[in-house]
């Protein structure tokens, strides 16, 4: 069914008796071509271009529990392309042009909303440091724009412009950077995907893989063996756990971080806004609640839920740059749990077992990276060769060397 | 999080610096043959469990002693902390 403007009025003129399930509840077929373990966003991301742009057929999502309830539900919306590093930019940059066209691609309404992104600088060495990022994100064809105080004042005249520790000297703005629906990405790639003759299996957890002299023949789940051309692993907060029932030991620590979102509020907050001097992030939702974030919990953890001290932080950073927000109650506080990896950026690579690909380590920045995380890993498990924008993403760049460490911060995966 | 210093007692853990995996203490042989793939896994590789974990915490803002803490990472739940000099002293690497 082809979701419209003119099929929303005919349900409203005919009792809304026309509408079916946006995905089908199969049951496990005993093998598949390919196998994705993972029905968050970038599973699904990855089955639907692997139906559609790489016409890849015999595909599955496996999940745990039930689509769209790990990291995909649990984040702070944004999208935006503002890397430095060569690694990292031109991915981003593919993925926010996705981003643009997404809802016309996958036929959802995602609530796409590119209201800018605006990183603010407090101080001299911090304004050199965004101009050269910003000229970065101009050399990957992304746009970037330095911002002065005057010009922020017209835009966001509530921010707390002399603070005594961190004034405001600037700002780098990323007018294309914006929000997203988070939950209908999930659902528009799944019913994208669905509709393209994926099967999506829910509450169907992988317990182990089937591995015969180095080759990867399936998954054992709970719901019985799933035989498997290939497998593709994308389950990015679970990753030490999953990967290590296939004998993997990776880069990549399991840390929490917490979101907030406040009561709703009349319109306030025009795009994304980012504190230089700290650790927070904040935006507007469409229903009125301010989004938003700071630094992970710092300490290995699963539990997705975090501690007081780094709400303390958070709500500091925020009351430091917008003393309005004091006034502000809040509504509710979550955690999810991030794969920190060693260098602050991502995995999409094969493995040493044959058939048996892995996506992950996000950090915190997974969910911009959704589409073209998709579209990159559907790119290896199709073709098994690298996209051209994430050939840097790989296991072995920790042994050569080769990190892309946007922060500088090292191998300690609660700096980055 | 409360963490149950052996010498000081009860403490707050933002009194304390994460490290992270208290495998970090046994650092490999820099001189051995293979070291090169020794600090490999040394420095980038973890077991990152979901359950109980040993751990490395600084005490920064106390006595900057290296502890061992025994931490769930489902629950946050503490069972046991050690001095990591003793830890150390135990697996032999003290002088």
């Amino acid at each position: 069914m082809r979701y419209s403007g003119f099929r929303v009025l005919k349900e409203a003129l005919t009792g809304h008796k026309g509408w079916t399930p946006a995905w089908r509840d199969p049951d496990p077929q005993p093998h598949y071509d390919i196998v994705i373990v993972g029905g968050g966003g970038h599973g699904l991301a990855t089955a639907y271009y692997l139906a559609k742009e790489f016409r890849q057929h015999r595909i599955a999502v496996i999940e745990k529990g039930w689509i769209g309830g790990g990291n995909v539900g649990r984040n702070t919306t944004i999208i935006r392309s503002n890397y430095l590093l060569d690694g990292n930019e031109p991915f981003y940059e593919f993925s926010l042009k996705l981003w643009e066209g997404l809802e016309q691609d996958f036929n959802y309404n995602a609530m796409v909303s590119q209201r800018g992104i605006l990183n603010l600088i407090h101080t001299d060495a911090q304004r050199d440091a965004f101009i050269r990022r910003g000229n970065g994100m101009i050399l990957n064809g992304a746009d970037a724009e330095l911002l002065s105080v005057a010009q922020l004042k017209r835009e966001y005249p509530f921010l707390n412009y002399d603070n005594a520790r961190f004034p405001i000297k600037g700002g780098l703005a990323q007018r294309r950077g914006g929000t997203v629906r988070h939950d209908a990405v999930a659902w528009g790639y799944a019913r994208g995907a669905d509709s393209r003759g994926v099967d999506i299996i829910q509450n169907c957890e992988v317990t182990g893989f089937r591995i015969e002299n180095g080759k990867c023949l399936g998954v054992e789940t709970s719901r019985g063996f799933i035989g498997a051309g290939k497998v593709g692993v994308a389950v990015a907060g679970s990753s030490s756990r999953v990967m290590a029932k296939a004998g993997m030991r990776l880069p990549i620590e399991s840390h929490a971080l917490q979101a907030f979102v406040s009561e709703g509020l009349k319109p306030v907050l025009p795009g994304v806004i980012t504190f230089g001097a700290g650790h927070f992030y904040c935006s507007q939702s469409d229903k009125g609640g301010l989004v938003f974030g700071g630094d992970i919990d710092g300490y290995n953890s699963y539990a997705q839920r975090g501690n007081l001290p780094v709400i303390e932080d958070v709500a500091e950073g925020g009351m430091a740059l917008f003393p309005g927000l004091g006034r502000v109650r809040l509504l509710r506080i979550w955690g999810g749990i991030m794969d920190m990896s060693m260098d602050g950026s991502p995995i999409i690579d094969r493995t040493h077992i044959d058939g048996l690909y892995f996506n992950g380590g996000w950090c915190y920045g997974g969910f911009k990276a959704t589409p073209a995380s998709g579209w990159c890993f559907a790119h290896l498990l199709a073709t098994d060769t690298p996209h051209k924008t994430a050939t840097a993403y790989r296991f072995d760049r920790f042994e050569r060397g080769y990190l892309i460490d946007e922060k500088g911060m090292g191998a300690q995966p609660n700096l980055h | 999080m409360i963490i149950n210093h052996p010498l000081l007692g009860p403490c707050d853990a933002q009194e304390f610096v994460y490290k992270g995996d208290a495998s970090l203490i046994d650092r490999p042989d820099g001189m051995a043959d293979g070291t090169d793939a020794a600090f490999y896994d040394y420095a980038y590789l973890r077991d990152n469990p979901a359950g109980e974990h040993r751990e490395l915490w600084y005490h920064e803002q106390g006595d900057r002693s290296w502890l061992v803490v025994t931490r769930n990472t489902v629950t946050h739940e503490i069972t046991s902390v050690e001095l990591a000099r003793d830890v150390a002293r135990s697996m032999g690497r003290s002088r």
